[in-house]
C-alpha cells in the first residue's frame, strides 16, 4: 500500500508545518510537523490530554492554528475563504469521540446526512446507510434516536456516518475506545476493509495498541505537544525509547509524566 | 481605583467583543444566505417555530396591552373631555411602538432562548464540529433559516398584534367605558396613515434580525457544559432584549 502510494502522489494529502496551538496559558501543540501520504494510514497514540484530538481537529480546519500551516492536498487551509474551505471538507469523513450525533435526527437520518445533495436515489441512500450500519454491527437501529443509544453505540453510529459518503480522507478520533474486545476488533476490521477497497488516507487516534498495529502503516507518539516518536508499528514496538516503552507496556511511571496530563485536563475544561 | 478602572475596561471590552461577534456573524449569514443548497423544509420549520407557535403569546400580550391602553387613556382624557381621541392614541401607540416592541420582547424570551439553548448544546456535544466536518457550514445550515424565519415572521406577528390590540382597546372603550362605537372606530383610523403602520413592521423585522442573530451568537460561542448552555440562554434573552430596546429608540428617531 505504501509503495504504490508513494509513486502516485508527490504532494502529501495532509501536511502540517510548525503547528502551534494554545488554550489560554496552556500550550497544547508546540510546533508539530507531520505529513500523511495518499493511501497511508497513520495512527496517533499518546496519553490522554496531550492534544491528539486538537491535532486531528486542525487537520480538517475545525480549529485554527495560532501559528503554523495546515495543507490539504497542497492547499493552505487557512489561506482559503470559508466557502472554499467548506468545499474542501467534502473530501473528509470524521468520527468524534462521543459520536457527536445530531440528536434532532434518527440514527438513519444521521448516517444518511453526508449523502444529502449527493444525487443518489432514496433507495441507494437507504441501501448505503444499511450497509454502513451493518459494518459497525448495528443493524436494525435506524429508527432509534441517538438518546436511546449507549455511548459505545453512539460512537459506532458516528463511525458509520463518517464513512457513509466514501470520503478520500478519514479521521477517526478514538473509534474503538470503550468497546468490548470483539467490537473493538470489528472496527479495526472495518478500517482495514475500507483500505482494501479504496486508496483512502486515514488518520486514527487510538489507545488500543493491537488495533494500532493492525490498521497503521505508521505510528506517531504525541506527548507534550510534540511528536516524540514516528515509525512503523514494528519499530514502535521494538523501540528502546523510554517514553515509547512506557506507553507500550502501560506503566504509570515513566517519562510520560502524569503531572502534565492533569494540567491539560484542567485547562481543557475551561478553555475552548 | 485601579480595580474600578479595570472593571470598567473589562466591561467595555466585553461589549465591544459582543458587538464584533454580532457583526461578524451578520456578515457570515449574509455571505451564506444566497448560496445553494436552499433548505426550504428547515426554513418552513423555523417559520412555524418563530411565527405560528408564538401566536398565542403575541395574541394575549397585544390584547391586554390594547385593553390597558384604552383604559388608561380614557381615564386620563376624561379629565379634559377628550375621550373621543382614545381610539387614535390606542391605534398610534400600538402600531408605532407597543405592538412591535412587546411582541419582539415576548418572542425573544420564547424563541431566542430556545434557539440559544439548542445551538449551545449542539456546540458542547460537538454537533457543530460534526456539521462542519461533514462539509455543512453551520452558519448556512443552522443560522440562515433561523434568522430569515425571524425577519419574515416578526412583521406578520405584529400585523396580528396591531389588529388584536386595537380590538382589545375597542372592547374596553365601547363595552366597558361606554364610548360611542362609531366615533371610536372612525377616530382609530382618522389620524393614522400607512407610514405609521409600515414603520412598525420595519421595526418588527429589525427586531427579528436582532434577537435571532444574538441567539445564534450566544449559542455558537457557548463554553463549559450544561452550565454554559444555561448562561448562553440567559444572555440571549438579556442581550437580545436590551438590543431591541436600544435599537427601538434609534429606529423611532429615524422612522417617525
Amino acid at each position: 500500500m505504501t509503495a504504490d502510494a508513494a509513486g502516485a502522489a508527490a504532494v502529501p494529502v495532509l501536511r502540517v508545518e510548525g503547528l502551534h496551538k494554545a488554550f489560554g496559558a496552556l500550550r497544547v501543540l508546540d510546533g508539530i510537523d507531520l505529513s500523511v501520504e495518499k493511501g497511508e494510514s497513520l495512527v496517533i497514540v499518546g496519553p490522554s490530554g496531550t492534544g491528539k484530538s486538537v491535532l486531528l481537529k486542525h487537520l480538517i480546519g475545525l480549529l485554527q492554528p495560532d501559528a503554523g500551516k495546515v495543507y490539504v492536498e497542497g492547499q493552505d487551509l487557512w489561506a482559503l475563504d470559508s466557502v472554499a474551505r467548506n468545499a474542501l471538507r467534502k473530501k473528509f469523513g470524521m468520527s468524534f469521540q462521543e459520536g457527536a450525533l445530531f440528536d434532532s435526527m434518527s440514527v438513519f437520518e444521521n448516517v444518511a446526512f453526508p449523502l444529502r445533495h449527493s444525487g443518489r436515489s432514496a433507495a441507494a441512500v437507504r441501501a448505503r446507510v444499511e450497509e454502513c450500519l451493518e459494518l459497525v454491527r448495528l443493524p436494525d437501529i435506524g429508527a432509534k434516536r441517538p438518546s436511546e443509544l449507549s455511548g459505545g453505540m453512539r460512537r459506532r453510529v458516528g463511525f458509520a456516518r463518517a464513512i457513509a459518503h466514501a470520503p478520500e480522507i478519514l479521521l477517526f478520533d478514538e473509534p474503538n475506545t470503550g468497546l468490548d474486545p470483539i467490537t473493538t476488533d470489528a472496527i479495526a476490521e472495518v478500517i482495514l476493509g475500507i483500505r482494501r477497497q479504496l486508496p483512502v488516507t486515514i488518520v486514527t487516534i487510538t489507545h488500543h495498541i493491537a488495533s494500532a498495529r493492525k490498521i497503521g502503516d505508521r505510528l506517531a507518539l504525541l506527548f507534550r505537544g510534540n511528536i516524540l516518536f514516528e515509525g512503523s508499528p514494528e519499530e514502535f514496538l521494538r523501540s528502546s525509547d523510554p517514553a515509547v516503552r512506557q506507553f507500550v507496556e502501560g506503566r504509570a511511571e515513566g517519562p510520560l509524566t502524569v503531572e502534565f496530563e492533569k494540567a491539560v485536563r484542567t485547562a481543557n475544561g475551561g478553555a475552548r | 481605583m485601579i480595580r474600578l478602572l479595570e472593571a470598567v475596561g473589562r466591561g467595555v471590552l466585553r461589549f465591544l467583543e459582543e458587538l464584533g461577534r454580532f457583526f461578524t456573524m451578520l456578515g457570515r449569514i449574509a455571505l451564506w444566505a444566497p448560496r445553494s443548497p436552499y433548505d426550504m423544509t428547515e426554513l418552513l420549520r423555523q417559520m412555524v417555530r418563530v411565527g405560528v407557535d408564538s401566536i398565542p403569546v403575541v395574541f394575549l400580550t397585544t390584547l391586554f396591552t390594547g385593553m390597558v391602553l384604552a383604559l388608561q387613556t380614557h381615564n386620563a382624557f376624561a379629565k379634559f373631555n377628550a375621550t373621543s381621541l382614545t381610539g387614535t392614541v390606542v391605534a398610534l401607540s400600538l402600531m408605532q411602538e407597543l405592538s412591535p416592541v412587546l411582541s419582539a420582547l415576548m418572542v425573544t424570551g420564547r424563541v431566542g432562548s430556545s434557539m440559544a439553548a439548542e445551538i449551545g448544546s449542539m456546540r458542547i456535544t460537538e454537533q457543530i464540529d460534526a456539521l462542519t466536518a461533514l462539509a455543512t457550514e453551520p452558519v448556512q445550515y443552522l443560522f440562515v433559516p433561523r434568522v430569515l424565519a425571524s425577519i419574515v415572521m416578526m412583521p406578520l406577528l405584529v400585523v396580528m398584534g396591531d389588529v388584536v390590540g386595537m380590538y382589545g382597546g375597542y372592547l374596553v372603550a365601547v363595552n366597558l367605558l361606554g364610548s360611542n362605537p362609531v366615533t371610536y372606530y372612525e377616530n382609530s383610523f382618522e389620524h393614522v396613515d400607512m407610514n405609521d403602520f409600515t414603520a412598525g413592521l420595519i421595526k418588527a423585522a429589525v427586531f427579528g434580525l436582532l434577537f435571532s442573530v444574538v441567539a445564534c451568537v450566544r449559542g455558537y460561542y457557548t463554553v463549559g457544559g450544561a452550565e454554559g448552555v444555561g448562561r448562553s440562554t440567559t444572555q440571549a434573552v438579556v442581550v437580545g432584549s436590551l438590543a431591541i430596546l436600544l435599537c427601538d429608540f434609534f429606529l423611532t428617531r429615524i422612522l417617525f
